[in-house]
């Protein structure tokens, strides 16, 4: 779906990406994971052309990525950023049909995509009309997700889609994007820092570290077989609440 | 069918050409003129007298009255949208032509000559400069002369704004007498009356025809070194005046040498301390000196102030819209193009900085005077809180709003559109109710380039001392401001999506 050769991108004096190879599969999850300022986040917007590489070449379905046809390949991508992103001033309904608005949809198209989706983020029906100011922060991110979804790309990017939500929402969405990406079938590219949230979410993750993959493989290929210490590192660095309970803790 | 056309074509022609032939003819059978004449009181009286003379004969006068200022006149004068003003020989020697050395009215004659300008006799007094004292305080100091002043240095002095700076004002009587003086402070001449009297300050500038020398009880002090040159009131015309409206030139040099010091000083009494209108004082004295008769056209209280709302709404409509017109898309490229960004947001600054006097007068080469320079000053005057306001909403947006903006395949265009000028859209509309309140305050100073408005008014009644005409234009004025204040927030209410004004707005 995505080829990524040979990227690099700097910012000023920071080198975000060094040489970057990564093939993504159609109909897969893949999960971007690692530290803070690794370049997971970069490599997202490259995809979707947010940012453009300084070397090396982004190709969607064979077509590299360029300026010129950036804006017809992006209606074939759908894009979350933590929070949702919406627009504060339009409420969630115009947010998620503002493209298709633009695109000269029918009202009767419109509304009944709308109606589709709101069933399968579980978004309430009357939070439709509501301005984003006046949505929890799930519900702000189960819109962004309809927006994303509304022309029904091939492809979704998230950019830590749930990282602003508390435990107890985030377990939530994480089930049902889950059941979302498996009834829609889509390509899911997904960033996060969470190696748990990496674990279940993602046929592939690819670890990054300092502007470049450390590894590529399932969670299980990642603990097993792992490349460099550094995977190891990275995967105990997180902990589970369960750790801190003595083991008999937690049978009683 | 083509015949038809042809013979319709060809009669509307016709109809044209008669109608040019019928406006273009009638034009030049009326002599037009433009008067004009500074901000004090004796300068407005003999621009009535000459306005009368010019309607007794039949010419289409136009009175540009009370414009602020020499320069301003004089500018006016040369760039021909006024064709005739009275002034004083001692202003042209000294003060416009200053440094030219001319030292006679012969000499001054020559010099107007080549610039297309003519100047009459003298009208018969002598309008100069004294300074002047209340008779009490004089009389406690033993202060008779101005070499007296030397002698108190701890005096105030209080000098009209033009007299501080005029080549013949201040600093160069300093210099002569070489008085010691530090406290000396600028103000308006005829506020610097009140002034004296309440104690504010000692000594100041005073035109040896003002009708308040007399009323204040105000001793003038002795020029004994002569410093002060001859101001003998004149007429300046331009030279094609002499072609364009003979009858108008020949009726009015009849007023050389017919205005006695005595005469003028009863008229600017007349108006200034019985607080007759110009107009009719003018007119009073063209029937008695001149057997003209004149009827004036008086006013009433409501259709005056119905003008000046007019001329006010007329200066500020047009000028903030033309702001807002240009500032929204210069704000937008100012956030777009960030180092031209800079020079855009820079070049407005610096324009907020000109004085507004200043920038009124620049005008006047540029655009002549009335509605047309204060309209553009006050546009540029606009433009900062609109740039500014439009740079800081488009600022304010978060990349990640911006970026979702471009990731949904939008064109830059609709980005603009759809999403980013809606969310800027209440910032914009703040610099707007900004502006807006500026320009409504801002056009009041109009009035002294002959654009009419509350300044009128303003002007008017500060030149007469009197508070009622003031707080006509004042308040009004005050009013405006409130009422497009007040209409703007009701647009902001319609116009700026609820989700903008949400407390829990999420971050934009």
């Amino acid at each position: 779906m995505f080829e990524v050769t040979g990227v690099s991108k700097t910012f000023g004096d920071l080198q975000a990406l060094r040489e970057v190879d990564l093939s993504v599969q159609a109909k897969q999850t893949t999960v971007l994971i690692g530290p803070s300022g690794c370049g997971k986040s970069t490599l997202i917007r490259l995809m979707v052309g947010l940012v453009w590489p300084d070397e090396g070449t982004v190709t969607y379905e064979g077509q590299i990525l360029t300026p010129a046809n950036v804006l017809s390949l992006r209606q074939k991508m759908g894009y979350v950023i933590q929070e949702g992103g919406l627009f504060p001033h339009l409420t969630a309904r115009k947010n998620v049909a503002l493209m298709a608005n633009y695109l000269g949809w029918t009202e009767d198209r419109v509304d009944s995509r709308i109606e589709t989706l709101a069933t399968l983020t579980h978004f309430p029906a009357d939070g439709l009309e509501r301005f984003p100011g006046e949505l929890s922060g799930g519900q702000r991110q189960r819109v962004g997700l309809m927006r994303a979804l509304m022309l029904d790309p091939d492809v979704l990017l998230l950019d830590e889609p749930l990282g602003a939500l508390d435990p107890m929402i985030r377990a939530d969405l994480q089930s049902d994007l889950r059941s979302i990406f498996q009834t829609l079938g889509k390509t899911v590219v997904m960033v996060t820092h969470d190696m748990g949230e990496a674990g279940f979410f993602g046929d592939q993750i690819v670890l990054m570290r300092e502007g470049e993959i450390v590894q590529i493989g399932s969670l299980k290929n990642l603990m097993q077989n792992p490349a460099h210490q550094f995977v190891t590192q990275f995967i105990h660095a997180q902990r589970s609440p369960l750790e801190s309970m003595a083991p008999g803790e937690i049978a009683k | 069918m083509t015949r038809t056309h042809d013979t319709t074509t060809s009669a509307k022609f016709t109809a044209l050409c008669i109608l040019f032939c019928f406006l273009f003819c009638t034009s030049t059978q009326a002599q037009e003129i433009v008067v004009g004449s500074k901000k004090f009181t004796e300068s407005v009286v003999l621009g009535e007298v000459l306005s009368h003379i010019g309607r007794s004969v039949n010419a289409s006068v136009t009175y540009r009255r009370e414009l602020g200022g020499t320069r301003v006149l004089w500018n006016a004068l040369i760039a021909g949208d006024i064709d005739l003003y009275p002034d004083y020989t001692g202003t042209l020697s000294r003060e416009i032509l200053a440094g030219e050395n001319l030292n006679d009215e012969a000499d001054i004659r020559a010099r107007l000559a080549k610039m297309g300008l003519v100047m009459s006799q003298p009208l018969g007094f002598n309008n100069t400069y004294v300074l002047g004292m209340l008779e009490t305080r004089a009389e406690a100091l033993g202060i008779r002369t101005i070499s007296d002043l030397k002698r108190h240095p701890d005096l105030k002095l209080g000098f009209g704004n033009e007299f501080m700076d005029r080549g013949d004002g201040w600093p160069s009587l300093q210099n002569r007498y070489a008085l010691p003086h530090q406290n000396v402070s600028g103000l308006d001449h005829d506020l610097a009356y009140r002034g004296l009297e309440s104690g504010t300050i000692d000594v100041m500038d005073m035109y040896s025809t003002d009708a308040e020398i007399q009323y204040y009880g105000l001793r003038s002090l002795v020029d004994d070194l002569q410093h002060f040159p001859i101001y003998n009131a004149v007429i300046v015309y331009r030279v094609e005046l002499i072609d364009r409206a003979p009858q108008v030139v020949r009726e009015i040099l009849k007023l050389e040498g017919l205005i006695s010091e005595k005469k003028m000083m009863a008229m600017n009494a007349q108006v200034k301390l019985e607080k007759k209108p110009e107009a009719q004082v003018a007119a009073n004295f063209l029937a008695q000196n001149l057997n003209v008769q004149v009827k004036i056209k008086t006013e009433t209280a409501g259709g005056r102030f119905w003008r000046h709302t007019w001329d006010h709404l007329t200066l500020v409509g047009i000028s903030l819209f033309g702001a807002i017109v240009v500032s929204i898309p210069l704000g937008i490229v100012a956030f777009r193009w960030v180092r031209g960004g800079q020079i855009i947001l820079g070049l407005v600054g610096i324009i907020q900085t000109i004085p507004s006097l200043a920038l009124l007068v620049f005008m006047i080469p540029l655009l002549g005077i009335g509605g047309a320079p204060a309209i553009v000053a006050l546009f540029l005057y606009s433009l900062l809180p609109i740039v500014r306001n439009t740079y800081a909403g488009l600022h304010d947006i978060s990349v990640g709003i911006r970026e979702s903006a471009a990731a949904l395949g939008l064109s830059d265009w609709a980005q603009l559109r759809l999403v980013t000028l809606p969310m800027a859209s209440r910032s914009i509309l703040a610099g707007i109710k900004t502006s807006a309140v500026i320009n409504v305050g801002t056009a009041t100073l109009g009035a002294l380039i002959g654009a009419g408005g509350y300044g009128q008014p303003i002007l008017t009644g500060i030149r007469l001392d009197d508070i009622g005409l003031i707080l006509q234009g004042a308040i009004p004025a005050a009013l405006l401001a409130l009422i497009a204040q007040g209409l703007f927030e009701l647009f902001e209410r319609v116009f700026v999506s609820r989700g903008l004004r949400l407390k829990g707005e999420i971050n934009a």
